[in-house]
């Protein structure tokens, strides 16, 4: 298959295994864009794209900038502050709103679940979801894809554990659905306040013993502990997260000699991660982030692409 | 040393085993169990024997095991000390206690966990079971550091004496302990409805004394029965006193939901009449309640509905209970009448011997998942003696515990602990 029939990209639970290895395939080969000297091409010249971001981002949105910059596209910002949001506007008057300058492309980031699904319900252009809530978080899941595949061969038999705040991540909900679909084994770990019941229903297995979840794994993805949910209960202290689920060098070493380790940022250093993790050979967290640029320039391009058979079908 | 105990029955429900048997303890651990036929062949003779008990009509028990018990120590040692308290423990027939962490500070911390675990051991008597508690402070507003706690000792989470009015918080207490398999004690207070001093009923009315309804009890059973429920976690209902809480536990435990329950000997024995004289030394928390909570506890202990006998051993000062019944401290001790009280239900024909020992030893070891004591060969040498037809009259003078504040002193009883034996160690 070489066409991609999508119109938005709102969560892994939509997208095929067809459409999923053509869009790593097609980020593989746009890759190499950002390694030439002029890391530009003029494909999507004319094409406007609008990051919409409710809620703070400094990583993903600077990664998607980057990616239609490379792609020659234009980019326009909106922001919760700089929106009328914050004077009291609805999603849909915004929405109505960006639908009259008639971008080709919205990338968005909302703090409410099911926002993105919603937009898309509105508009005419595509939606790329960049997060929603504790949803989904596909781009995330696609750039995990392809740095797994890159660092094992294939996903196919991969075992991925992921560690943590189960409970509120969308990444961890993305990669579940994503990995599992690509033929991966998913094993998810953290103390059972962080782990949302159900979650085995999504394909993941669940144990409460880092041990356990560490020693089979050939990707051990750790997710940020975020000191707001002791407020909830969700955890007691950082100090006792860190003893308890924390990785060390030493204990990843004890535990599995030879998994790659990943981690979606930011790093809490000395909570999930201690820095000897993040910043040693198995890590691979900074080719997750040269790894997104590609993946959102593929998922750009594929759209704009679609986006004919969309209007003639 | 070497201990003989001879002409002794051995009751052991965890091996079902009720015969006479002469038992060898060389160190610390039981050498052998031989029947009467068979100690011509001792593992040490005579001559290497240190210590011979002669236990003719006794009873040889698995050590007990208190899971609820107060020492106050850190904070208030002017009531109860570490030292004090096990003493007390020993002369009760217990080898075990679970300590309740409403010291001064409370046991948040895993230092005074190991304190307490420390200085139990430096003694060498009964030995500490830290229970820790399930929010800094039992303030109700976050949660310990239960990993921490329990690699420092801690043996299952309560804030026993403050409950948790916080559905949310209760909710994911459970849910964090049960990441390690650890028990949550529950003490089932309503806080609004329990404001009075004694039972509400009949008797407060007629004296005059605010009343605490049973459904200030049942209520907080229940919920803590459904979160148990939505979780999965272990729970276990303290010193349970009402009919109701008895008939919650009872459906939650056909549905197979991980509940366990224990009742104070008080609850079994003592009605609210108790409280007739304003006598405040009948006065704790949960109060004394009617005739028909008792036999219900009396029911429930019988059939298995209520698991394990614990004493809610809650020392005060003379002056904080030589005050008016209103202004009077809550709780009475317990570790050293707990047997005899206990027996009274074997003598009654409510328990069989097996099911007391159950209750005391067998069943308090399971819910903890401490090792289960057993009278046998190769086993830690853990045991209770008791006579169980010795009459005696309760002397609080002669107690080991600091302070005096019992309903039962002078109370005619039949069932005496006679040798309590820690590790090997005679401690009583
Ligand atoms: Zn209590
Ligand atoms: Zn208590």
């Amino acid at each position: 298959m070489n066409r991609f029939h999508k119109k938005h990209i709102l969560d892994m639970a939509s997208l095929s295994v067809d459409e999923i290895e053509l869009i790593l395939n097609t980020a593989t080969a746009l890759k190499e864009i950002s390694e030439r000297p002029i890391k530009k091409v003029p494909t999507l010249r004319g094409k406007s794209i609008v990051h919409f971001f409710h809620e703070p981002s400094t990583r993903t949105r600077t990664s998607f900038e980057i990616a239609a910059k490379r792609m020659s596209a234009d980019t326009f910002s909106i922001s919760a502050s700089t929106s009328s949001m914050t004077k009291g506007e609805t999603l849909l008057d915004t929405v109505t709103n960006l639908q009259a300058m008639n971008p080709d492309i919205i990338v968005m980031r909302h703090s409410v679940s099911g926002a993105p699904h919603f937009v898309a319900k509105h508009l005419n252009a595509s939606v790329i979801n960049a997060g929603d809530g504790m949803h989904a978080h596909p781009t995330q899941c696609l750039l995990d894809l392809m740095t797994a595949k890159e660092a094992v061969g294939k996903i196919k038999g991969l075992k991925l554990s992921i560690i943590g705040d189960i409970f509120h991540s969308r990444v961890a909900r993305s990669n579940i659905v994503g990995f599992v679909k690509m033929g991966a084994t998913v094993t998810v770990a953290g103390p059972c306040t962080m782990i949302p019941p159900g979650i085995d229903s999504l394909g993941a297995q669940v144990t409460h013993s880092l041990e356990e979840a560490i020693s089979g794994a050939d990707i051990i993805m750790t997710l940020r502990i975020q000191k707001e949910r002791q407020n909830n209960f969700f955890f007691p202290s950082e100090r006792e997260y860190a003893s308890l689920f924390g990785l060390s060098y030493d204990r990843l070493k004890a535990m599995n000699k030879n998994a790659f380790i990943m981690h979606p940022g930011p790093i809490n250093r000395g909570v999930e991660l201690s820095s000897d993790v993040a910043d040693c050979p198995e890590s691979l967290i900074l080719k997750q982030v040269a790894n997104g640029v590609a993946i959102r320039m593929a998922l750009i391009y594929l759209l704009m692409g679609g986006t004919r058979d969309a209007h003639s079908n | 040393m070497r201990i003989r105990i001879e002409n002794g029955t051995v009751v052991d429900p965890s091996q079902n085993l009720d015969a006479k048997r002469t038992i060898y303890i060389d160190g610390k651990k039981i050498k052998d169990v031989l029947e009467p036929e068979d100690i011509s062949n001792p593992p040490f003779s005579a001559d290497e024997t240190d210590y011979v008990y002669n236990a003719e009509g006794q009873i040889i028990c698995p050590g007990f095991l208190d899971m609820h018990v107060h020492f106050r120590d850190p904070g208030q040692e002017y009531k109860e000390t570490i030292e004090t308290g096990c003493k007390a423990a020993a002369h009760g027939g217990f080898t075990d206690v679970c300590c309740m962490p409403n010291t001064v500070p409370v046991n948040d911390q895993p230092e005074i966990t190991k304190y307490m675990i420390e200085k139990a051991r430096a003694l060498g008597g009964t030995r500490v079971h830290p229970v820790a508690t399930i929010s800094p402070g039992s303030n109700g507003k976050a949660l310990t550091e239960m990993g921490l706690l329990l690699q420092a000792g801690a043996c299952a989470f309560s804030d026993d004496g403050y409950p948790v009015t916080d559905a949310q918080l209760m909710r994911r207490a459970m849910e964090y302990a049960r990441s390690f398999d650890a028990l949550i004690i529950s003490h089932c207070e309503e806080m609004r409805l329990a404001s009075g001093v004694m039972n509400e009923g009949i008797i407060s009315t007629r004296m005059g004394l605010a009343g605490i309804p049973n459904a200030a009890e049942s209520i907080m059973v229940m919920r803590d029965i459904a979160l148990c429920e939505l979780t999965g976690a272990r729970l276990h209902i303290a010193h349970v006193s009402t009919a109701q809480s008895v008939e919650a536990i009872r459906r939650a435990k056909e549905k197979g939901l991980p509940v366990t329950a224990e009742t104070a000997p008080h609850y079994f024995t003592l009605t609210d009449s108790a409280v007739l004289e304003y006598d405040t030394n009948a006065k704790m928390n949960p109060p004394l309640r009617s005739e028909k909570d008792r036999e219900a506890i009396r029911k429930g202990l019988a059939d298995g509905v209520i698991d394990a006998i614990a004493t809610d051993h809650a020392p005060h000062a003379e002056l904080e209970k030589k005050v008016p019944f209103d202004l009077a401290a809550n709780g009475i001790i317990g570790l050293e009448t707990s047997v005899s009280l206990s027996m009274s239900l074997v003598h009654d024909g409510i328990l069989t011997f097996s099911q007391f020992v159950e209750k005391m030893s067998l069943n308090p070891s399971k819910i903890l998942k401490i090792t289960p004591k057993m009278v046998a060969s190769g086993q830690a040498a853990d045991i209770t003696i008791i006579d169980p037809s010795k009459a005696y009259s309760v002397s609080s003078k002669s107690f080991q515990s600091k302070s005096r504040n019992t309903p039962f002193d002078g109370w005619s009883c039949r069932g005496k602990v006679m040798r309590t034996i820690a590790d090997g160690k005679i401690i009583y």
